[in-house]
């Protein structure tokens, strides 16, 4: 009716807007290009490579030890889920087995990254809907656990304490007291999140039943993460093909089924109290043993193709390496969860408005650095 | 579902394929250019593979081959697949697109477009995603490329 | 004693110049004496707000410059003021150098209606709130036309985005004042503020007067561009929104303007509502000026609610921005209006 309207009676002139590549809502370097009929999106196109390091064609010079570290720079707010995802396909493909104690540091750091991902994610959501105080309560939570990561391994953000075959360091002798502390205390700061802006109505009423998708449509664009898990798509990897300790431990995959943006939004905060439950039991077993297992000088896989999938903070994170026996890999692939997430962005934002579309670009969470690799 | 069972079951779809890596976590296949497309399909709707989900499209260089390698996962069984097709033809190389089987797989043929010179056939906007727009420098990710500024080991 | 000052500097001026010039003079010192009003309460109210945000998120906010950061807000100024004034190529320039003047005059217009006490309030005419009304929607141009000459896309949507927002918000701010002219029985600020001296028209009208206190909240914010009605701005959308392409002074006026803007909302509210400049149970009203500070802790108060909605919502759709509107703050308005007629009908206000 109201498109009819439209048509017929008032004459209309389709425009072009062009949002990004500098623009707060495109986090960082994304350009759309919006057709827009006043400001309702009539397509959606994008642009992207304005941070395009070409990591997949360095990483074809460097040998294995070296790509782990190229790995930080792709998601960065994941860069310890993404050092591991090389680290386990090189142990994978040698076949190295690494003790109990790695493989649970290891879960409590991912758990940690996941939640220090989601936590920025979360004051950035609000931030774009127009709540600014929500960024400040992220900060305050992401600040405690970076101090943790500093203390581990005296990095912030691209950590590099992932090793093939282990850990750079050892844990401090603090970490498991820091991580007890923390998990109590953002118990009890994140119920203050959903009052801040889970419950508020104007938050609900510009989610929900916006950037719908269905769960086949999800399945058909490669939608994985948080954002197919919104849409009732079953695809944790870390329940499917569980790697380090994940198969230790018990938790919930966070699923709804309604496809929209505010079911997206439910399922990270879910996430986030998942993590804690998984630091929460896997704190106490950390076993006493080595932190690194001894590796050859030189690494080379043997011929052949070899996939390695993690969970991501934003989804199924996938290194793909062509091996042809060197040390150096003939072709390295990032399967990047962003990119994949961002192919549905025109699908899901079609016929709703701008304000509309920086909702769904922040439900499905882009950082821009993951996709242009 | 094992590799044997899936590699049993494939056989019977289509025959003019190679297969490796069976006793690896993911059965590696090699198929024609030409019938990539009906085999694709033919995966997805099987009933009982139900390749659903294009986990990754990945251009290649194999050094005389170019070439495309699609991962598919089946969201039903959790088997994950490798499937290549080899282009020989480096001058113009061409391929059959597959966005309208697996919407997924739009923007990563426009990645290996611009990246390896890999003709998609049937894909309607084949233009630079990643590259500036007035890029005319070849294909960055070929084995061939070079570049001044590229460190060479 | 401090009365006689106006006096004082009266004869003085009379005893130098004739009548006439001496009056002009006078209107010209009312005149820069309210642009310094202006400037000060601007930079004020930005300071107050960044403390207010500090606050609520967590942190200090400005606190290095001055005591308490107090002249924090006037660096910026400073540094606003010096910089180059920058624009497009492609503006439309007579357009774009006029809109930021519109903005400032209609604020700085309305400033004269503003009763800060029963002595200092430059224009008390017998329409005095129709004429406020109505000054302050011709600030809407001034944004309206920042967003057409700037010709940027992202004005141009902010610019629309205002047309749509104040035109449809005038109204409940409009009608909600009304309620309350029901009540008072004049539109004149200084006799409105006079008849609350045996209680405030918020208590006085009881029900509908506390309905219409918040449709006026709600629309004041919404008439001051501020969050969760800030889709004109709008930062996460469309940059800055209307003012993109202003820098310098020109984007200084903007920003001076909108807390003045609030300044002048809020005023409104304290005159209508909570009776102006008058002490509560009249404990100070023998003493001259004491109005000032009542004034100016009312108003103090309601802006901090303005500030505390800002740190605390989200944003509004446009859509549905226009569905509270006209689906529900029009309808309640009217009804409520209607209400309040039938109450001062029969007698049942206090």
């Amino acid at each position: 009716m109201k498109e009819e309207f439209l048509t017929d009676q008032l004459k209309t002139q389709e425009y072009f807007l062009n949002m990004g590549p500098q623009h707060p809502a495109t986090h960082g370097v994304l350009r759309l290009l919006l057709k827009l009929d006043g400001e309702i999106l009539r397509n959606v196109d994008m642009d992207l490579g304005f941070i395009h390091r070409s990591i997949e064609k360095m990483c074809e010079r460097d040998t294995y030890k070296q790509i782990v570290h190229l790995t930080d720079r792709l998601d960065y707010l994941s860069s310890h889920i993404n050092n591991e995802a090389v680290a386990l396909l090189v142990e994978k493909a040698l076949n190295i087995e690494v003790n109990d104690r790695i493989k649970i540091i290891r879960t409590i750091m991912d758990e940690l990254t996941r939640i220090s991902s989601h936590v920025l994610w979360w004051g950035v959501m609000g931030m774009d809907i127009g709540a600014l105080t929500t960024f400040m309560y992220g900060f305050r939570e992401r600040e405690l656990i970076n101090d943790i990561f500093e203390e581990t391994c005296g990095a912030r953000l691209t950590m590099n304490y992932n090793l093939i075959g282990g850990l750079r360091y050892d844990i401090h002798e603090n970490f498991v007291k820091r991580v007890k502390d923390f998990v109590a205390h953002f118990k009890k700061k994140l119920p203050e999140y959903d009052k801040l802006l889970t419950g508020n109505i104007i938050f609900r009423k510009r989610l929900e039943g916006i950037g719908y998708i269905s769960k086949e449509d999800a399945i058909a664009y490669g939608l994985n993460g948080p954002t197919a898990r919104g849409s009732g798509v079953s695809c944790d990897i870390r329940k499917i093909h569980p790697y380090s300790a994940y198969d230790m431990v018990d938790f919930e995959e966070a699923i709804y089924t309604e496809g929209d943006s505010y079911a997206r939004y439910k399922v990270r905060i879910k996430e986030m109290w998942q993590s804690l439950s998984i630091i929460e039991q896997l704190i106490d077993k950390i076993p006493e043993g080595e932190y690194k297992v001894k590796t050859k000088a030189v690494i080379k896989l043997p011929a052949g193709s070899f996939v390695q999938r993690v969970e991501s903070a934003r989804g199924d994170f996938g290194v793909f390496a062509y091996s042809d026996g060197q040390k150096f890999p003939y072709r390295f692939k990032f399967r990047s969860p962003g990119f994949a997430n961002l192919t549905a962005l025109n699908k899901m934002s079609k016929g709703l408005k701008i304000a509309d579309l920086v909702a769904i670009l922040s439900t499905i969470d882009v950082v821009v650095p993951d996709i242009d690799r | 579902m094992t590799n044997t069972d899936i590699k049993n079951k494939i056989e019977t779809l289509q025959s003019d394929l190679t297969f490796s890596q069976e006793d690896g976590d993911m059965l590696c296949i090699e198929v024609s250019k030409d019938t990539l497309k009906d085999f694709l399909t033919k995966l997805k709707n099987d009933a009982d593979l139900s390749f659903d989900y294009l986990f990754a499209l990945t251009g290649m260089d194999f050094g005389e081959d170019l070439g495309v390698i699609y991962h598919l996962e089946s969201t039903k069984h959790r088997n994950l697949i490798q499937i290549t097709a080899k282009i020989s033809d480096r001058e113009n190389p061409e391929i059959d697109s597959i966005h309208e089987v697996f919407p997924a797989a739009y923007y990563n043929e426009m990645e290996a477009h611009e990246f390896f010179g890999i003709k998609f056939k049937g894909h309607p906007d084949l233009k630079h995603l990643f590259l500036p727009e007035d890029w005319d420098k070849g294909f960055p990710m070929r084995k061939d490329y070079t570049d001044v500024n590229m460190l060479v080991r | 004693m401090i009365l006689n000052i106006f006096t004082d500097i009266h004869e003085l001026l009379l005893g130098l110049m004739s009548e006439e010039a001496a009056h002009i003079l006078e209107l010209v010192l009312i005149a820069a004496g309210y642009l310094g009003i202006f400037a000060i309460l601007g930079l004020l109210l930005v300071w107050l707000e960044r403390r207010v945000a500090g606050f609520f998120q967590l942190r200090l906010g400005p606190n290095r410059v001055g005591p308490m950061g107090l002249f924090q807000t006037i660096a910026d100024a400073l540094k606003l003021v010096s910089k180059e004034l920058t624009g497009t190529v492609k503006a439309d320039m007579q357009l774009y150098k006029l809109a930021p003047y519109f903005v400032i005059t209609t604020a700085l217009m309305s400033l004269a209606l503003i009763p800060f006490s029963y002595e200092i309030h430059a224009f008390d005419i017998n329409i005095g709130l129709f004429f406020l009304t109505s000054v302050s929607s011709i600030g809407v141009i001034g944004i309206f036309l920042a967003g057409w000459a700037s010709n940027n896309k992202y004005s141009l949507i902010g610019g629309m985005r205002t047309g749509i927002q104040m035109i449809s918000y005038e109204l409940s701010v409009g009608m909600s004042i009304v309620t309350m002219v029901v009540l008072a029985g004049t539109l004149q600020i200084s006799e409105i503020v006079e008849i609350q001296k045996d209680g405030w028209l918020i208590f006085k009208g009881h029900i509908p007067a506390l309905i219409a206190f918040m449709v006026f909240m709600i629309a004041g914010t919404a008439e001051s561009n501020r969050t969760p009605f800030d889709l004109v701005e709008a930062e996460s959308e469309l940059g800055a929104g209307f003012h993109t392409e202003y820098s310098g002074m020109n984007f200084a006026y903007y920003f001076l303007a909108e807390f003045v803007n609030l300044f002048i909302i809020s005023s409104v509210a304290v005159v209508l509502f909570f009776g102006g400049w008058l002490s509560p149970f009249g404990i100070t009203d023998s003493i001259p000026f004491a109005g000032l500070f009542w004034f100016g802790i009312k108003v103090v108060g309601v802006i901090f609610i303005f500030m505390w909605f800002r740190w605390t919502f989200p944003r509004f759709r446009i859509d549905q921005l226009l569905t509270l509107e006209w689906k529900y703050l029009l309808p309640i308005n009217i009804v409520n209006i209607v209400l309040m007629a039938l109450m001062v009908w029969l007698g049942l206000t206090f």
